[in-house]
């Protein structure tokens, strides 16, 4: 699926995270900022690449800035992000 | 999911739908019911988000033993449909409706669910419902909302438009609300179901908290929706029996298994018939107590 516009959801507050997504080229490409980056930031990526592989974004630019997330709170952003970028309303039913 | 059983539901503790500290933190502070807000909670721009966080939080936190309820957007927003598919997708235990004026909004949802349940392979049946009462149109058709679906579990009354309604506003005597609080709470016990008073916003205030809590607590509510974790201990103080109460609840409790072991239908009590209502509240104290923490592993009153 192709990045229509660029999107972003989630906010700045403690325990969430905001995710940007941006049009590209060269697969999924993370730029991640947490303050617990050293012990969480393989795990934050994972779960980013995962749901966007689900959602059947490959080539995508990705702007994350942490707040202390659960990696539920990252899956739900990441969906919004992407419907958001994707311009689709309805929920993505088989990928929740 | 939760059982159409008697269940206590002192506290419905309201969670905004889009906040992620608050959803994650909801399970902590004991409430019975916790009501993540996808309605009014959250802003038009954000329902998309709210939606996907509450989902994704149902999947995978652990609230214990809370009962969880949804209140989704209205019926006649662009958001209804979805809410509802996404949330008995997720499992949810109770799906409130808001702004209901009639037993057909009710009959409506009910239809919705039960469509959901079958496209998301989730047993018939299992999603219950509730309403919440805000006009003076829904006011005045609570026994047919309250009785409208099997799957009710309960009625609220949302006191902020229900006063706008009217053309008044909240007193602190509540006397605006006193025609609202006896419909719908003889609505819920004519259908056997639970009722909710509203909310209380004023934290400054714990005197008009209190008072109003013991009103409707006399009044016979099950219990309060509430908008901050601090008045959870505040209203199970409430609802917490007196030792007097409980000591002649469990005489009560007693006389029952006597009867039981004798095999004699009748239940005495000091030579005195116990008929039916007194044994109902009975178990209703006793249940109280326990979850007030009143009563020792053996059932005995733990003197404070």
């Amino acid at each position: 699926m192709e990045i229509k516009t660029s999107a972003f959801a989630g906010t700045l507050e403690s325990s969430d995270i905001q995710i940007m997504l941006m049009a590209g080229d060269n697969g999924i490409q993370i730029d991640l900022e947490s303050d617990v980056i050293k012990q969480f930031g393989a795990q934050i990526k994972h779960v980013i690449t995962t749901t966007l592989q689900q959602l059947n974004i490959d080539n995508v630019k990705v702007r994350a800035v942490d707040k202390g997330a659960l990696d539920c709170v990252i899956k739900a952003r990441t969906i919004a992000a992407a419907q958001r970028a994707l311009e689709t309303t309805t929920p993505a039913w088989e990928v929740l | 999911m939760a059982e159409k059983e008697e269940r206590l539901r002192r506290t419905m503790m309201f969670v905004p739908g889009n906040n992620p500290a608050m959803v994650k933190d909801a399970g902590i502070y004991g409430a019975d019911s916790i009501m993540f807000d996808l309605e009014d909670a959250v802003s038009m721009a954000e329902k998309d988000a709210a939606r996907l966080l509450v989902y994704e939080a149902l999947k995978t936190q652990d609230y214990g033993n809370a009962e969880l309820v949804v209140r989704v957007n209205g019926l006649d927003t662009k958001y209804y449909a979805d809410d509802v598919k996404a949330m008995v997708k997720a499992g949810i235990d109770v799906i409130r409706l808001p702004k209901v004026e009639s037993a057909e909004m009710m009959k409506t949802l009910v239809k919705d669910v039960a469509a959901a349940e079958k496209e998301f392979g989730i047993p018939v049946g299992t999603t219950h419902v509730m309403a919440a009462i805000e006009s003076a149109k829904g006011v005045l058709n609570a026994p047919a909302i309250a009785a409208s679906s099997d799957r009710m579990i309960g009625v609220a009354l949302s006191a902020e438009d229900y006063t706008t309604d009217m053309k008044t506003h909240r007193y602190p005597d509540g006397a605006e609300l006193e025609f609202a609080r006896n419909m719908v709470l003889h609505a819920a016990r004519a259908a056997g179901i639970a009722a909710f008073d509203t909310v209380f916003t004023n934290m400054s205030d714990p005197e008009g908290f209190y008072r109003e809590t013991r009103h409707i607590h006399q009044l016979g509510f099950d219990g309060k929706s509430l908008v901050n974790p601090r008045q959870i201990a505040m209203v199970n103080s409430v609802y917490e029996p007196t030792k007097d109460e409980v000591i002649k609840a469990q005489k009560v409790i007693a006389a029952i298994e006597e009867a039981r072991i004798k095999g004699s239908g009748v239940i005495s009590m000091n030579g005195q018939m116990v008929d039916r209502p007194v044994v109902l509240r009975a178990q209703r104290v006793m249940k109280l107590a326990k979850v007030s923490n009143l009563l020792d592993e053996e059932g005995n009153y733990i003197e404070k």
